[in-house]
């Protein structure tokens, strides 16, 4: 599946089918004269039209017909489905209710970190081909990410009844409220988890990190008090502080030949970052104690640019949301009623959360009788499909002096920092379909 | 005893959600074990390794909405023993079946940038419309138990052990309050095959079918049930069209329900 090879003096990286990652794609480099002369993350997955048969749908119906976009990260697309939808309507509905939403989203926070730190991108730090070798090398690594992720998913069965593709979410909240005893039962493997959790930002700070830093445009939410999951203002690390309504518009998208996902820049032209190292420079300040005790000995400082170390990010916000989570369920009161009362109407509304992998914004045009007109979802790997080209031309450059097969390996690595769901970034294309 | 190589599994992707490949990785407690007792020779979500064909079992997921695509499940199919479609999108077609049903032209006035850069089918059909196909796991997502029983059988040479029965006796085992008959909620139970544990219905919501319809499913039955109950056409043809809809039984109903909403004036899709 893998290619590489050198002529007149061109060197190229090619890997056909990208391993590790959600979805389909590819990379080829081309590096002329010890000059990276082209970066191409190709993106063939084929679409799937969403924002197209949205259209004429109920609004009601956008959380379960949007959570199919992605199955690693369902959870996502549903609280950015409500926020929207319930912006367009004016429909706010009780803390406690946010508080479950919070909840259910700590699950799949811990269900998709897990997998990525352990099962897919730490095997490229041991010279692993997989979790199944890397099982081998690091059997209680191993064991505690399933651990890890199995915990995960059970809070998401808890709260969303489902694991994959939540059944309980609905506009305005939830169609049942887990009563106190199925809550409770997820402390005492939270309190273990926690522990396990901090043992995996330990044991990712070990590994061998090479040299690269960035300098990112940071974006994520942000919100007092709260490291942002399921609400929040928009933010930038250069001084941006806006509603997610205000962000939509300032989002621009281009769409490419080589890539079936739109590239996403602000209207000054310039990309961004969304996803772990965006939430932890614009959030520190609201890391939970032991995150940001772990922070330290992790030695991260107040902001991350070097992409590699991503991992030992992603593995302290599964320290947030096994705290977070914990904090939850002690102080769980099922919410009464477990869900608002969808007001008829239409109207215009946005929404953002943050995805495991980054910001996800959700608009829609709702009409009168209450049916999509207009959708938009951007999801966080076509926001950051730029910055992963870029960072590929970086970490090939301070590589050049590795063989093509590790240089193949680095390149691939580079894609996988960023955790990209490329099933999530090719679902947004408005194109037109030929009927023959 | 002679050392036999272990059986070859192979784990494929076409257009989809990931998420019925997740449902693999979901088997925490049985993942090692499985990958002890075959050699996982591509799964691209999982592992950078590749073995070239023949593969003993390929597990395909997604449905086939390009031109390319439609070869590659031709290759796959040549390479594999046995071919098992994982999931509504490699079963029925899926979410993006939608597509089938809209009307000709339906798309066409969409604000799009370069449509020439993509090729894309005008429909999204499953992976038994284009090869023979050995065992079709349903679900949107699939259940991960009955996964490991379809991988187990197939490595055992024997036919999975699947229910084919309905949410609703699913849901009467577990003495949920039945919405439609207590609430009127409008339920796909009584047409959708069980599998999923009667999850809807036990959280006071109406089965949405995505276990796909049960064999011998009178849903036309069910549809008069529920216009009766005061669901608009249009609504109940949404109900009928999501998950499911490439499905001969859930898309013809949900046309005949659209048919009948135009018939009447009211408001279509």
């Amino acid at each position: 599946m893998t290619g590489d090879g050198h002529r007149d003096g061109t060197r190229v990286v090619a890997v056909e089918g990208l391993a590790r990652v959600e979805g389909e794609g590819s990379l080829r480099v081309e590096v002329r004269d010890g000059r990276v002369e082209e970066v191409e993350l190709r993106i063939y997955e084929p679409p799937r039209f969403f924002e197209a048969f949205l259209r004429g749908r109920r609004a009601t119906e956008a959380p379960d017909l949007t959570a199919r976009i992605c199955g690693i990260c369902p959870v996502a697309y549903q609280m950015s489905a409500c926020a929207a939808v319930e912006d367009a309507l004016g429909l706010a509905p009780s803390p406690g209710i946010g508080d479950l939403r919070r909840l259910l989203y700590c699950g799949e926070w811990l269900q998709s970190h897990a997998l990525h730190v352990h099962l897919l991108h730490a095997p490229d730090f041991l010279g692993c081909q997989d979790a199944v070798e890397l099982a081998r090398m690091e059997p209680a690594a191993f064991e505690r990410g399933l651990s890890l992720k199995k915990l995960g998913n059970r809070v998401m069965e808890t709260v969303g009844g489902r694991a994959v593709h939540p059944v309980n979410v609905k506009v305005g909240g939830f169609y049942r409220a887990p009563s106190r005893r199925e809550v409770a039962a997820l402390a005492g493997p939270l309190t273990a988890a926690l522990d396990e959790a901090l043992a995996t930002v330990a044991w990712v700070a070990g590994f061998d990190f090479p040299d690269v830093e960035a300098d990112y445009r940071f974006v994520a939410l942000r919100q007092p008090g709260r490291y942002p999951m399921e609400s929040g203002r928009v933010a930038s690390s250069d001084g941006l502080d806006t509603t997610p309504a205000g962000f939509a518009e300032l989002v621009v998208e281009e769409h490419v030949a080589r890539s079936t996902a739109l590239h996403a820049r602000l209207d000054d032209g310039r990309p961004y970052l969304t996803g772990p190292l965006a939430r932890y420079a614009l959030n520190v300040a609201e890391l939970p104690a032991p995150a940001a005790e772990a922070a330290r000995q992790a030695g991260l400082g107040p902001v991350c640019t070097n992409p590699f170390r991503s991992i030992v990010v992603r593995a302290l916000e599964m320290v947030v949301a096994c705290h977070e989570a914990l904090a939850l369920v002690e102080r769980y009161e099922p919410p009464d009623p477990p869900s608002a009362v969808v007001p008829e109407g239409g109207g215009t509304g946005a929404g953002a959360t943050e995805a495991p992998r980054g910001l996800l914004f959700h608009t829609y045009d709702i009409d009168p009788e209450g049916c999509i007109a207009q959708a938009r979802i951007v999801p966080p790997t076509s926001q950051n499909q730029i910055m992963i080209e870029s960072d590929v031309r970086r970490a090939v450059e301070a590589s050049l002096d590795l063989g093509d097969e590790e240089l193949t390996w680095r390149s691939e690595q580079a894609v996988r920092n960023h955790d990209p769901c490329i099933s999530c970034a090719t679902h947004f294309l408005d194109v037109r379909v030929h009927r023959t | 005893m002679s050392e036999q190589a272990p059986p070859t599994l192979a784990v494929w992707k076409f257009a989809s959600c990931d998420g019925c490949q997740l449902s693999l990785l979901d088997c925490e407690d049985e993942l090692l074990a499985l990958a002890g007792a075959v050699r996982i020779a591509h799964f691209a979500e999982m592992s950078r390794a590749h073995v070239d064909g023949p593969y003993d079992v390929s597990l395909v997921e997604g449905s086939v909405t390009t031109a390319e695509d439609a070869e590659r499940i031709r290759a796959i199919r040549a390479a594999s023993g046995r071919l098992i479609t994982i999931g509504a999108c490699a079963t029925s077609g899926g979410v993006q079946a939608l597509r089938n049903l809209a009307a000709e032209g339906e798309y066409v006035g969409v604000v799009y940038a370069h449509p020439e850069y993509v090729s894309s089918l005008s429909t999204s059909t499953p992976i038994s419309a284009h090869v023979p196909v050995d065992y079709e796991l349903q679900g949107c997502p699939i259940d991960r138990h009955q996964l490991l029983e379809v991988i187990t059988a197939s490595l055992a040479g024997r036919r999975p052990v699947i229910p084919d029965h309905t949410v609703c006796q699913q849901c009467k085992g577990r003495r949920t309050v039945c919405v439609l008959v207590a609430h009127g909620t409008p339920c796909l139970g009584p047409v959708t095959r069980a599998g999923c544990g009667a999850l809807c219905p036990s959280v006071g919501r109406g089965c949405y079918g995505c276990f796909g319809p049960v064999g011998g499913a009178n849903t036309e039955a069910l549809a008069a049930q529920l216009l009766a109950e005061g669901l608009t056409p249009p609504d109940a043809a949404r109900l009928f069209s999501t998950f499911y809809s490439g499905d001969e039984v859930f898309g013809r109903q949900a046309v005949t329900l659209r048919r009948r909403a135009e018939v009447a004036g009211t408001r279509e899709e």
